[in-house]
């Protein structure tokens, strides 16, 4: 599956020419690079979920269950009971089209059923179908019609080509959620065994070992000393990394892939250095490794198994309250759902407090979980922190607000912030590419998966698009970001689109600006390139 | 196909009015038992639309955030994108509901070459607010055919709406905005090659029914004069509850009545609901304070989490850690000498 050309990728893209036949009329082409792969039986069958079998969406046969039809029809009804939002989603929508040309894949691919409006009419039309009279008795002209098996082909396909990211959200005058819709169809496709590996995989390690790849907890611990390694050649200094330490004051947990995934280790090592400079009482969990949640890309109830152990470990291990690293989806089910579906908090937990500046973080009493940007962004405020900022004289920095934390959570402020104190060169992207507008990755909700590289590529369009403007015109060649999908599947849309652009997390600014005593005279950053006038010297 | 299919409804309500009462002279029916029966189709679907909305939990608080969230006390948040109290979501849901914030925000996109770009696009917004705002004074308008005597602030809506004089009996503003408003959802429905591939005829069927009511609606006041004074009898009937039907109404205020009644009766089985809708929206009626506020879901509340517990975890890989060093908790295996 060769990725075609830059130049040409988007080469039959037109907002404004729309296919002859009707939607109703058209079929997915599952063409490589445009679908993820099947779940494989023995990772479907470890998590017990349905119809375990060899498949791929490729295949005319998709040995679905014979009562395949009855199940999805008794799933959407369940739904419809348990969500309020479904229901209503799937009534009121007036199809206004002000959502059409707001999500990055209809952006990419031109394609009509890319549009959130018809996304979600690929649903509606089925209820209106199989449930109503009216769509009974006028078929096509109520947008009706039934249930068959190229609908769930269909589904498949777009609802696995939406990435969760709620842009279109802030733009419908009802408020209506793709995301919310996306996640429910994906829900009821699991009914029927219908998935995709690269999500049920990480779902499976999570679930058993703890974290995504399925580090187990020695390799865990040797990746973090390579990366002490690393630090104490850079600084002099080699922080203590606590692991599984009872009584500890804070649990932090991040993203697996800082652990171990360039350029998330980078970040990693700028917390270590900060928690080191703090003298901070934290520790981190070989058992709860894992802050991001395919659980959430899965169903609720999976979401619910995954995030549960954060909590538990908590209670086990004493701590006084938890901080939780930059990581987007994590975020979502942190800030969104935690509370509602493992809390109350355990009672150890106290209302979070900054041992360095005494800020209370009420806005975080129920939960007792503080973001890492709200922590230092707090500490900069009270000037607990000596930085430098010349050392990332080297860099031009933009942040690409990453989807959940930004339309989920609502955290704008705080990390540009931390970036202007620690960088002399921050430019922010156009305004209608950022904060609340901002841009998918592409690659979220569970497909950053190299066998999608093409719809990655168009769907991280938009988002390269805003990066190349200022790359131009400011020179930015460092992008960073609060979210560990960004952080692993930004370089390769860089590399695509804008090469010259590097991708960093904010804490691996903060790691370099931080002025820490007793550390040796800096010549590189984290990552061992040179900083400015170091290679002069 | 779905333009034509929406035009042929509307223009065969005409012909089913003027077969009705102007060959078969059947007022009761069209003058009283429809409307009536519209009216009370109307009630009744909303309250059941409404209720069953309500019977499904709100089992998560995902509000759509399109602002700064409260965090830290020096960091400003938006109160009206981001509201962190019940106080600031109605200010929100009234931005929204009375201003149409959203679709205010709105934007075009467009593909150059391989660079795209932005342009604002508050055209929508414009034709949505002048059809909204024009229908709902409208409607209050209209009470004075239902009131006697007609309260001052309808009279003063009326001078207010009529204030330029123009022509004889003056021509209301709000009658060129909806027809405005209207002729630019329907042309862009028909134009815009993305809006006219989602539209079904469920989305063409209302804009000619409205488009019918307003144009019957001016023909009697502009053209086809009808007596008002019957009108008014006719009207004043119904809300009394005394039917009846004056002699001498022209047939266009029965088509007129007609398409009301098709609306009322068809609104709360359609599209149209989202004029409660957007009430019940869990995107924009819920506050932005999750980790302050736990909010409850009814279907999960007192059933615990099924996951791998520390305990398992440990025992799954305790010669790992016994071999990296890291600490082994003994509370494990008390616990379970206890239990």
């Amino acid at each position: 599956m060769a990725l075609p050309k830059r130049d040409e990728l988007l080469k039959e893209v037109n907002y404004d020419r729309m296919p002859a036949k009707h939607w109703m009329d058209t079929k997915p082409e599952f063409r490589p690079g445009t679908y993820c792969y099947a779940g494989k039986p023995s990772v479907v069958e470890e998590l017990g979920l349905p119809n375990p079998r060899e498949w791929q969406p490729h295949d005319e046969d998709w040995k679905l269950p014979s009562n395949w039809k009855e199940i999805v029809l008794n799933a959407i009804k369940d739904r419809m009971e348990r969500f309020r939002s479904f229901k209503l989603f799937m009534d009121i929508c007036v199809r206004c089209g002000a959502c059409a040309d707001k999500c990055h894949f209809f952006l990419g691919t031109g394609d009509p059923k890319n549009m959130p409006v018809l996304r979600a009419e690929l649903l509606r039309s089925v209820i209106k179908g199989e449930f109503t009279r009216s769509g009974k008795l006028f078929g096509r002209l109520a947008g009706a019609r039934k249930l068959t098996e190229d609908v769930i082909k269909e589904w498949f396909y777009y609802y696995y080509q939406c990435t969760e990211c709620r842009r279109c959200s802030v733009f419908c005058p009802y408020g209506i959620d793709t995301a919310e819709i996306t996640i429910l169809a994906r829900e009821i496709l699991h009914e029927i065994g219908v998935n995709i590996n690269w999500i049920l995989e990480p779902v499976r390690n999570s679930a058993f070992v703890g974290n995504h790849i399925g580090l187990q907890p020695h390799t865990i611990q040797e990746n973090i000393e390579f990366l002490l390694d690393d630090i104490e050649e850079i600084t002099g200094i080699r922080p203590e990394v606590p692991i599984n330490k009872k009584g500890a004051e804070i649990l932090f947990v991040t993203p697996s892939a800082d652990f171990f995934a360039d350029p998330g280790i980078y970040t990693f090592m700028g917390y270590v250095l900060l928690f080191h400079y703090l003298g901070l009482d934290w520790t981190l969990s070989t058992y709860a490794a894992e802050g991001g949640n395919f659980g959430l890309f899965t169903s609720h109830e999976m979401m619910r198994k995954l995030h549960a152990k954060i909590y538990h470990e908590a209670e086990r291990l004493k701590v006084k309250w938890i901080l939780g690293g930059e990581c987007g989806h994590m975020w979502r089910v942190v800030h969104q759902y935690e509370d509602t579906m493992l809390g109350p908090a355990p009672k150890n937990l106290e209302v979070p407090k900054s041992p360095i500046t005494g800020t209370v973080f009420e806005h975080a009493k129920s939960t007792k979980i503080v973001h890492i940007c709200e922590f230092t962004a707090d500490l900069i405020a009270h000037g607990k922190l000596e930085l430098d900022p010349s050392r990332n004289d080297h860099v031009v920095v933009t942040f690409h607000d990453s989807c959940n934390p930004s339309r989920a959570m609502g955290i704008f402020e705080e990390p540009r912030f931390i970036l202007k104190q620690v960088c002399n060169n921050f430019y922010d992207m156009p305004e209608n590419t950022i904060r609340e507008k901002t841009f998918c990755c592409g690659s979220g909700s569970g497909l950053n998966t190299d066998e999608y590289m093409e719809m990655r590529m168009r769907g991280g369009f938009p988002r390269a698009n805003a990066v190349e403007y200022v790359h131009e015109k400011h020179g930015v060649n460092m992008l960073a970001c609060i979210c560990a999908i960004d952080r692993a599947v930004l370089p390769p849309l860089m590399n695509y689109w804008v090469p010259g652009v590097q991708v960093c997390g904010v804490h691996e600014l903060v790691g370099n600006a931080l002025v820490i005593p007793g550390e040796k005279k800096r010549t590189t950053d984290l990552r061992f390139q040179p900083l400015k006038g170091a290679e002069e010297a | 196909m779905n333009v034509v299919a929406a035009l042929v409804a509307v223009i065969g309500m005409v012909i089913l009015v003027w077969l009705g009462v102007g060959v078969l002279k059947l007022y009761t029916l069209f003058g009283v038992i429809v409307p009536y029966a519209a009216f009370l189709t109307f009630v009744i679907g909303l309250v059941y639309r409404m209720v069953n909305w309500a019977k499904s939990p709100v089992p998560f608080k995902i509000t759509t955030t399109c602002g700064q969230q409260k965090s830290l006390p020096w960091i400003k948040h938006s109160r009206l994108e981001s509201p962190a109290n019940n106080f600031e979501v109605v200010l929100r849901m009234a931005l929204e509901v009375l201003a149409f914030r959203s679709l205010f925000r709105n934007l075009r996109a467009d593909l150059r070459g391989r660079k795209l770009y932005y342009g604002s696009s508050k055209w929508l917004w414009l034709g949505a607010i002048l059809f909204h705002w024009s229908f709902f004074i409208i409607l209050i308008r209209h009470f004075r055919l239902f009131s006697y005597p007609v309260p001052d602030f309808i009279r003063m809506l009326d001078a207010v709406d009529s204030f330029f004089h123009i022509g004889l009996p003056h021509l209301y503003l709000t009658d060129v905005a909806i027809l405005a408003g209207l002729t630019f959802l329907l042309l862009r429905r028909l134009v815009d090659a993305k809006v006219n591939y989602i539209s079904h005829a469920s989305d063409y069927f209302p804009l000619f029914l409205i488009l019918g009511l307003v144009t019957s609606g001016m023909l009697m006041r502009y053209f086809l004069r009808v007596d008002i004074t019957s009108v008014k009898e006719l009207t004043m009937g119904l809300v009394t509850l005394h039917p009846k039907i004056p002699q001498g109404i022209g047939l266009v205020f029965f088509v007129h009545l007609f398409f009301i009644s098709v609306l009322v009766a068809y609104f709360p089985f359609s599209k149209l609901v989202h004029m409660l809708g957007i009430f019940f929206s869990p995107t924009r009626n819920l506050p932005n304070d999750n980790r302050r506020v736990r909010h409850i879901n009814p279907w999960w509340e007192g059933v615990p989490p099924k996951f791998l517990t520390y305990c398992e975890w440990q025992e799954k890989f305790k010669e790992q850690l016994e071999s990296a060093g890291q600490p082994i908790d003994e509370d494990c295996y008390k616990d379970k000498k206890e239990s």
